[in-house]
């Protein structure tokens, strides 16, 4: 395909030098419209959209009524907002670093064993492309409290009281963070191919200047793969800002009550609000109440923060916008 | 072998296998409770009983499970075709050509691709909703003629590995830019593309908040994660029957990831960044 600019005045229908350098200007662009146009629609447009439906009041039926910073000072004294910021900080806390720990670990791990490595990969990789509503539903059979496997084993190893998992308010974040773990097959092998990629020579090197293991992954291998750990790390951040679909599963799952489809709300932080996180809250107050206004102050305080962290992602890797 | 590394050996193939039967111990325990009675699911007891293959018909006979798997899969098909249309030549575009505005591009894709999806959420449901669309799974395929920004991203890092002489070749030939993609280009790519498709694919079909948002309301287009986390009678989750649809709903994964593992652990190392 190319566009129709060629087609001179002249008998011999060579185009003009002036219409063969606009149309080699104007071909590139022939790539990216579709691309441009969606960036205005999807990102641009709801963006600013929602900054604009934050000063204002409305519902599905009513339009929106600019009320000035109303939704803004009730940021302030919204509870709920609190308590589900909380939630997804514990979150970004000890998901993100569990994760990163397990991954690396395990993909140490690999790289140490020649026999059957392939096999291992796929093994532990296998999890990560499991549905999450899936993956959700077996972690919270798996964590019954009175008798899922992994309590008849505590029990039968002599744990007197086993934790009730996702029904104990204490301990439905850290099952989420199990179940978030079962799934760190994609990092574990983006530290493969990173822990491949460190230059043997200068593990070589390190040994030869008398380095132990310890020494030469603290001063070889660390150093080599810090650029791949810091992706992981800001990646594995705004991922926990929009943690959803667990937390919404495990707790309507475990809270035994017939819910789902859009009624699953009703559910969501059983128990007792511990698995109330960020997201869930804006989709009650977006879905649920229809408070259309807040629900965008939600959203640009979401989108900033998340921004923060991408902002740090585009000055460490200059080479992706190159 | 030194005495050393034999206990090297054995110790790292001991945690590995440990590690190996902890991955796998979730989906084989599911996959014995589909096969389980309802009153089993109740006990402690983790082996079977008695079996009970039948407890797939009567998953499907429960709930409309064929009609989600289907709206499922024309989602994530539809999805990952359209993506497929729109991102191939964006990345080609944004790796290997020069324009006015490509870095901002960039920079606004990368933006796209972190941005969590509530943030847009409120003002593009009343855009779908004025558009009439919502209620079907229309607002999450029909953008995926504009490309996807992470699968953009994915295939850009791929392209710009592919050097640039193969492309200066068939530029001296004649040919033109949208020629050189199609017969230069697109061979290469083959594996990259091969990734950002089946990364699509899984995205759709493992999709819960988007055919959340909005389908929940009309029960006819729901998917089968939306399904499957409203499978239940009146007072109890029917455990037997959930693992069974669980189970159904990660098989394609599997097959899936087992036809085409190359091109797909090629995709997950791309979307990392050179050590």
């Amino acid at each position: 395909m190319s566009l129709p600019l060629t087609g001179g005045a002249g008998p011999s229908r060579t185009p003009s030098p002036r219409l063969t350098r606009l149309r080699r200007r104007l071909t590139p662009y022939t790539f990216v419209a579709p691309t441009l146009v969606g960036l205005a629609l999807f990102l641009v447009y709801p963006l600013v959209s929602a900054v604009y439906f934050s000063f204002t009041r409305f519902n599905l039926i009513q339009a929106p009524e600019w009320v000035g910073l109303d939704n803004w000072r009730f940021l302030f004294e919204d509870d709920n907002v609190v308590r589900a910021a909380k939630n997804t900080l514990w979150l970004v806390l000890v998901m993100v670093p569990a994760r990163m720990l397990g991954a690396l670990l395990t993909a140490l791990l690999l790289n140490q064993v020649k026999r059957a490595r392939g096999v291992y990969r796929t093994l532990f990789y296998l999890p990560a492309l499991a549905p999450p509503v899936a993956a959700t539903l077996a972690f919270v059979l798996l964590l019954k409290p009175g008798t899922g496997p992994v309590n008849t084993a505590l029990s039968a190893l002599g744990v007197d009281d086993p934790p009730l998992w996702f029904n104990d308010p204490a301990w439905a974040k850290p099952s989420l963070v199990v179940l978030a773990m079962w799934g760190i097959g994609d990092l574990m092998m983006i530290f493969i191919a990173a822990l491949l990629d460190v230059p043997a020579e200068l593990h070589e090197a390190a040994s030869l200047d008398g380095a132990g293991s310890w020494q030469r992954f603290r001063y070889v291998t660390l150093p080599s793969i810090s650029p791949v750990l810091a992706f992981a790390a800001i990646t594995g951040i705004i991922g926990t800002l929009q943690y959803f679909t667990q937390a919404a599963v495990a707790a309507s799952v475990a809270s035994g009550q017939v819910t789902g489809g859009g009624g699953i709300s009703d559910t969501f932080g059983y128990p007792e609000g511990s698995t109330f996180t960020y997201p869930l809250w804006l989709y009650v107050v977006g879905f649920r109440y229809h408070v259309l206004g807040y629900a965008n102050v939600l959203a640009v305080v979401l989108f900033v923060v998340s921004m923060t962290a991408t902002v740090l992602l585009l000055r460490r890797f200059k080479e992706f916008t190159r | 072998m030194t005495r050393r590394n034999v206990l090297l050996f054995v110790a790292r193939h001991a945690i590995a296998i440990a590690l190996s039967v902890m991955f796998l111990a979730p989906v084989v325990f599911l996959g014995l409770t589909s096969f389980m009675t309802s009153d089993q699911t109740l006990t402690s007891q983790p082996w079977p009983t008695s079996w009970h293959p039948e407890n797939y018909a009567e998953a499907f006979a429960k709930a409309p499970l064929l009609r989600y798997l289907l709206n499922t899969l024309l989602y994530a098909a539809l999805a990952t075709g359209f993506m497929l249309l729109a991102s191939v030549p964006a990345a080609y575009g944004l790796a290997k050509l020069r324009w006015r505005g490509r870095s901002v591009t960039m920079v606004a894709i990368v933006c796209m691709m972190m941005l969590p999806p509530q943030v847009t959420t409120v003002p593009l449901y009343l855009f779908w909703a004025d558009a009439g669309l919502t209620g079907s799974l229309w607002p999450l395929v029909l953008p995926m003629l504009a490309g996807d920004a992470f699968s953009i991203f994915l295939l850009r890092q791929f392209l710009v590995t592919i050097p640039d002489e193969y492309l200066d070749a068939a530029r001296v030939d004649g040919a033109g830019e949208w020629r050189t993609l199609r017969k230069v280009v697109l061979p290469m790519a083959r594996p990259g593309i091969a990734a950002a498709a089946m990364f699509q694919f899984f995205y759709a079909w493992n999709d819960y908040y988007g055919p959340l948002l909005y389908t929940s309301e009309n029960e006819a287009n729901w998917t089968v994660s939306l399904g499957l986390a409203s499978f239940r009678t009146m007072h109890h989750v029917e455990w037997h029957l959930v693992s069974a649809a669980t189970m159904l709903t990660m098989i394609p994964v599997v097959v899936l990831f087992f036809f085409a593992q190359k091109a797909f652990v090629q995709g997950v190392t791309l979307t990392g960044v050179k050590g």
